[in-house]
């Protein structure tokens, strides 16, 4: 079996941003890291490839410098990488990076993708699908289990009462949540050896890409402008005076809640 | 332009550690503290993630890295909130183990060295006796040739990990001592621990690092096969002698790691404590304070790490670790101590881990060959 892990690079949530003039977020001011929730979709990758014998091989888009990412991915134990690296790239929305991610998928043989379900940069989680839908593949997205027998795929697919079971026929496109599994910590020696991993860089040319398809230019969602998250909330604080009546206050929260 | 001896692959393992560190390990430290017992998962789980055998030969299921893969390791784990971590995994790894990398059979490598790697077999380094510590030729401890085999008698104190170790790596009398061969009639063993005649006599209560189990052992008549020889019978001193090289770097590499953490802390406490309506950082004093133990922190990292270079080029030099161990032991302590003093009450309490620190360090300038001693090696080797 052959599987493909799309990552991303995006910047430490836990570091200052920096929005440029271009009413993004300056990727060069502050730390990046590889996506911590592509650490999912690749420790599911790495699982599959250790009970099923598969080859993986780790994807991206992004610039020149996101090359330590692909290394950071191949460091769990990933076979194999290609990275989409071109300036025309800077800027795409979600649609552009779709597009782009999707003909990257069709240079290469592949039976599965296992996507993130979303970057914690953007979190629009539509690319998963943008991509299945280009390419016409079934797509099973929200997967918080994950199970591969023959050429059927099949997925747990979260939603917000619980789950619902659904299979595919492979090739098929899926996307994890962090609920899925534990990632492992990539050992010194996966760090070793993802230095001698084999890495293609590709350009959009290559893939045959025309640039006018992708970029700020291009893109579909125009930002016209941005605030900051407004403050949490307090929350409503039950006070115990041994009387129960607490515990009726909490029973009428929850019904209020629709927790019960 | 890099400057430092660590290359990307070095931070990217790093970067993975201390997210160890940070997630599994310190969330635990105080629960550690207070039970005087690091909790036996510990063990495995660092064998599951490679952190056992960073620097052992991949043949043996070690992750082949060179020796600053080994330092990483020291670093990241003075993160943890308990000196007692740092020096038990120490133990495994750099005081217990490389002797039988070094000096073992084929067998013994993957009777020992693999499992204590795995984490599935805990390690121990047995030197010190009640009556001989420094004075390593002082021991008393005494293997009586039997059969194909060896009969110990004898008794060690302070080993750490002792309480629940599987074995020890033990300095054993083999022959009286003879004047005219000053060094000889010394062997290591390998000793297993659930041997009869072995016995944990006590569990030593002490003044720092508490979470970390200290084991006075006593052993009577205990029967000992031939191949738990380790290296050469009669040699055992010289082989010991190498051993504390890689003990005290690891030590000299943590202490000034754990300097550094120390440092940390108090530059942020001085910041935001308050006194006579600024910050204490305000003042001259405490700014120098800092700035001279910055600085000697650095130069004591800077001789450190010249040794780990010649370490991991397999050359050492008695008398640099000697200075490296003395240096990096009496900084530790140094910077807990004026760390205490910034903290001022909060750092006397026992609520916030400065007292800890302070406890904990201090145990460097007297384990692994105290400052007096180091003092004595490198006036030796200075010819003084
Ligand atoms: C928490 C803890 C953990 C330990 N873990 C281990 C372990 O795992 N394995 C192990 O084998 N040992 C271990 N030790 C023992 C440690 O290595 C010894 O305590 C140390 O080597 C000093 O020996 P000693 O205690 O017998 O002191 P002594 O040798 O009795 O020394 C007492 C004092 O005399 C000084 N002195 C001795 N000789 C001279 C000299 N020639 N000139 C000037 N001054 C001198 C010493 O510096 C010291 O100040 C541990 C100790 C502690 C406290």
């Amino acid at each position: 079996m052959k599987i493909i892990v799309p990552v991303k690079r995006t910047p430490d949530t836990a570091a200052e941003k920096v929005i440029g003039d271009d009413r993004t977020v300056d990727r060069d001011a502050g730390e990046s890291v590889l996506c911590p929730v592509n650490e999912f979709s690749i420790e599911e990758a790495v699982r599959l490839k250790e009970s099923q014998d598969a080859e993986v091989t780790v994807l991206l888009v992004g610039p020149e410098s996101a090359q330590s990412t692909v290394r950071k991915a191949l460091s769990y134990g990933l076979d194999g990488g290609l990275q989409v690296t071109d300036d025309a790239i800077a800027g795409s929305d979600a649609l552009g990076t779709a597009r782009v991610i999707a003909k990257a998928l069709e240079s290469r043989e592949w039976d599965l993708v296992i996507f993130g379900n979303q970057s914690t940069d953007a979190r629009t989680c539509l690319v998963p699908a943008a991509v299945a839908e280009l390419l016409g593949v079934p797509s099973l997205t929200y997967a918080r289990h994950l199970e591969v027998e023959g050429d059927t795929v099949t997925v747990h697919r979260e939603h917000e009462e619980g789950w619902d079971v659904v299979e595919a026929q492979l090739p098929a496109i899926v996307s994890v949540v962090e609920a899925i599994n534990e990632p492992r910590y990539p050992s010194f020696k996966g760090i070793m050896a993802a230095k001698s991993k084999p890495l293609d860089v590709v350009s959009l040319a290559d893939l045959g890409v025309s640039a006018d398809e992708v970029g700020a230019g291009n893109a579909a969602a125009t930002m016209y402008e941005f605030e900051p998250r407004p403050p949490k909330e307090a929350g409503t604080v039950v006070e115990d005076d041994g009387s129960g009546a607490a515990a009726a206050q909490l029973a009428d929260w929850m019904v209020d809640k629709k927790f019960a | 332009m890099r400057t430092t001896p660590f290359t990307t692959e070095h931070d990217a393992l790093r970067a993975s550690i201390r997210r160890f560190v940070e997630d599994e390990l310190a969330p635990h430290a105080r629960e550690w503290e207070e039970d005087g017992w690091i909790a036996d998962w510990v063990w495995p789980r660092m064998g599951e993630l490679g952190l056992l055998g960073l620097s052992v030969p991949e043949e043996y299921g070690g992750q082949g890295g060179d020796y600053w893969s080994t330092v990483v390791l020291a670093e990241e784990l003075t993160r943890c909130g308990s000196g007692s971590l740092p020096m038990a995994i120490g133990v495994q790894t750099d005081m217990a183990t490389p002797p039988i990398l070094q000096f073992g059979t084929e067998q013994q490598k993957q009777d020992y060295l693999v499992p204590a790697m795995q984490g599935t077999k805990i390690a121990s380094i047995g030197i010190s006796e009640p009556d001989a510590g420094s004075d390593v030729r002082a021991i008393r401890t005494r293997a009586r040739p039997d059969g194909d085999g060896w009969v110990l008698n004898g008794s060690k104190t302070y080993i750490t990990n002792g309480v629940r170790a599987d074995f020890v790596t033990m300095v054993v009398r083999t022959a009286d001592a003879d004047p005219g061969d000053p060094w000889g009639g010394i062997s290591l063993f390998l000793i297993e621990t659930d041997l009869p005649g072995f016995e944990v006599a006590a569990k030593l209560d002490k003044v720092g690092m508490r979470a970390s189990d200290t084991a006075l052992l006593h052993l009577e008549d205990v029967p000992v096969p031939g191949d738990a020889l380790l290296g050469t019978v009669h040699e055992g001193f010289k082989q010991i002698m190498w051993q504390l090289q890689g003990e005290r770097l690891i030590g000299a590499i943590g202490g000034v790691a754990g300097a550094w953490r120390t440092w940390e802390s108090a530059l942020a406490y001085t910041r935001e404590r308050e006194a006579f309506g600024r910050p204490i950082s305000g003042f001259q004093v405490t700014r120098h304070t800092l700035v001279d133990l910055a600085t000697e922190i650095e130069a004591a990292q800077a001789l450190v790490y010249e040794a780990c270079d010649a370490w991991n080029r397999g050359e050492y030099d008695v008398e640099r670790v000697a200075m490296c161990k003395l240096v990096a032991a009496q900084l530790a302590f140094k910077v807990a101590d004026t760390s205490m003093q910034l903290h001022g009450g909060y750092g006397y309490s026992r609520e916030f881990d400065v007292e800890r620190n302070w406890r904990d360090s201090r145990l460097a300038r007297i384990g692994g060959g105290a400052d007096e001693v180091q003092r004595e090696i490198i006036s030796k080797l200075m010819g003084l």
